[in-house]
């Protein structure tokens, strides 16, 4: 009954209209961010504040709630999450990616494949990606105002130079229908595949930094490479030590002070429904 | 005396019953309008406001504006100012170039001064609701562009005149623009910047 004494899904409605204005300009300017006036949340900066505001403000209460963190849907950050919007908006919670209509996720994409009418929300750390290279707002907006990422590419080739490969292996530039280079928060590139031509919509909040932006379904998100250097995902050896899945991303776990790990998947969900042989998995 | 109340009670009627519940809803549904450019959807809030064209356009005020975001709307009755600041607390402009929104009416003509946005910030941009007879019918368009699974096909009745090449110079100002929402009663279809609008015959 505590729920009571906040309004629906915790923010205020002029928060929630600010907020909704700014998703339908994101989604008119694929991937352009959005400045946005983030609130104060319940919990600290780096712990989904972005996303939690974009979730508030797309929440229904017939809408059915999933959280992960890092691809696992029972650490810290995801239960705390689930149970946060359980308090104040009191929607269903689900682990199961096939069952959710609303996904908030920090630095992972499900691998079972989302469908349409499903909504991907990102946690986003820093949203800008020129920012390592350009630390000035004002200059990296002009930047994007004049479509100029030669500074990305310059990038991208000094890895080749020093490594012999584009070394980026997370928040891998994407440029989103052909325009706007964009960071698909810190995913490890694994994941950016999944970005293009998705049946669902998705959408990213940064709350430090107060910008929003999104993709919507069916666009274009093409990784940034070169003609001889092409965009490759992360491979793995063996197969997750769990449930045996090829093809999904890996997490190194340190078994002893011996030099043991193993790989287990990184998605628990669907780890867990391949290895109980229920719900979706891919 | 008179009319004085019936001015008042047509700003105080219309507006959600269910102000949380029933703005979620709505902009749910434009947001899927928004990221599925041509989708068609409807409304089901009964909700109307004195100037505004149907169910779909004061459903959208409803949901999105507020005192942030003024608002133009073509031939607004007075009565109109004292319903938006009543339900939503937006301001009525007479200023197209100061509008966050702007209503136009079934054969109505798009204002030429909205904001479009700069290139550095093409979020600054107003977005135009334009009431139009039907969908279905009328003149034929074919759409392209993110959102958009390959191509589709919108037909609409009752647009402004040259419509299609109002479109063409929003699409060559992109990032910059302004989007578009058609309503038709309780009917909503979003045409945002980035859609491709290509004349079909037939």
């Amino acid at each position: 009954m505590n729920a009571a004494t906040y309004n629906f899904a915790y923010l205020d409605e002029q928060t929630k209209r600010m907020i909704r204005r700014a998703i339908l300009k994101a989604l008119a300017i694929p991937g352009y961010q959005v400045p946005f006036a983030a609130r104060e949340m319940p919990m600290p900066y780096g712990w989904g504040t972005g996303g939690v505001q974009v979730t508030a403000a797309v929440i229904g209460p017939g809408d059915v709630l999933k959280v992960i963190d890092q691809g696992a849907d029972d650490t810290t950050n995801a239960v705390s999450i689930r149970a946060f919007f359980r308090k104040v908006a009191g929607v269903a919670t689900t682990t199961h990616t096939a069952e959710a209509t609303v996904i908030q996720t920090r630095h992972r994409i499900p691998e079972y494949p989302l469908k349409e009418g499903q909504i991907l929300v990102y946690q986003v750390p820093i949203p800008e990606p020129l920012r390592f290279l350009e630390p000035r707002e004002t200059e990296t907006r002009v930047m994007h105002g004049l479509e100029d990422y030669g500074l990305m590419h310059v990038k991208l080739y000094e890895d080749i130079a020093h490594h012999g490969r584009i070394a980026t292996a997370y928040a891998y530039p994407v440029k989103v229908a052909g325009r706007y280079v964009m960071d698909p928060s810190p995913i490890p590139k694994f994941d950016n595949p999944k970005m293009t031509m998705s049946p669902a919509l998705q959408l990213f909040g940064a709350g430090r930094e107060k910008r929003i932006y999104a993709v919507p379904p069916y666009t274009e998100v093409k990784s940034l490479d070169f003609e001889d250097h092409p965009f490759e995902v992360q491979t793995f050896n063996e197969p997750c030590a769990l449930c045996g899945a090829r093809n999904v991303y890996l997490d190194e776990v340190v078994l002893d002070d011996r030099g043991g790990r193993m790989f287990v998947c990184s998605d628990t969900d669907n780890c867990e429904s391949r290895r109980t042989g229920t719900g979706a998995q891919s | 005396m008179p009319q004085t109340m019936s001015l008042l009670d047509a700003s105080l009627d219309g507006g959600f019953g269910q102000p949380v519940f029933e703005a979620q809803a709505a902009f749910r549904l434009l947001m899927d309008a928004m990221a599925r450019p041509g989708s068609r959807h409807r409304v089901d809030a009964d909700v109307a406001a004195p100037g505004l064209s149907g169910p779909a356009q004061a459903t959208l005020a409803l949901t999105l504006c507020d005192a942030d975001t003024p608002v133009w709307c073509d031939d607004a009755p007075p009565a109109l100012g004292a319903w938006l600041a009543f339900h939503t607390g937006a301001s009525l402009t007479a200023a197209p170039g100061e509008a966050a929104f702007a209503f136009v009416g079934l054969g109505g003509a798009v204002p030429d001064d909205l904001p479009l946005g700069s290139q550095d910030y093409p979020d600054r941009s107003a977005t135009l609701v334009i009431e139009v007879r039907g969908f279905g019918e009328g003149e034929r368009f074919r759409l392209a562009g993110p959102g958009i699974d390959g191509s589709c096909d919108l037909a609409v009745d009752g647009l402004p005149e040259d419509f299609a090449a109002f479109r063409a110079a929003n699409r060559a100002l992109f990032p910059r623009g302004l989007d578009v929402v058609l309503t038709a009663g309780r009917e909503i279809v979003a045409l945002p910047r980035s859609t491709h609008f290509i004349p079909s015959e037939g």
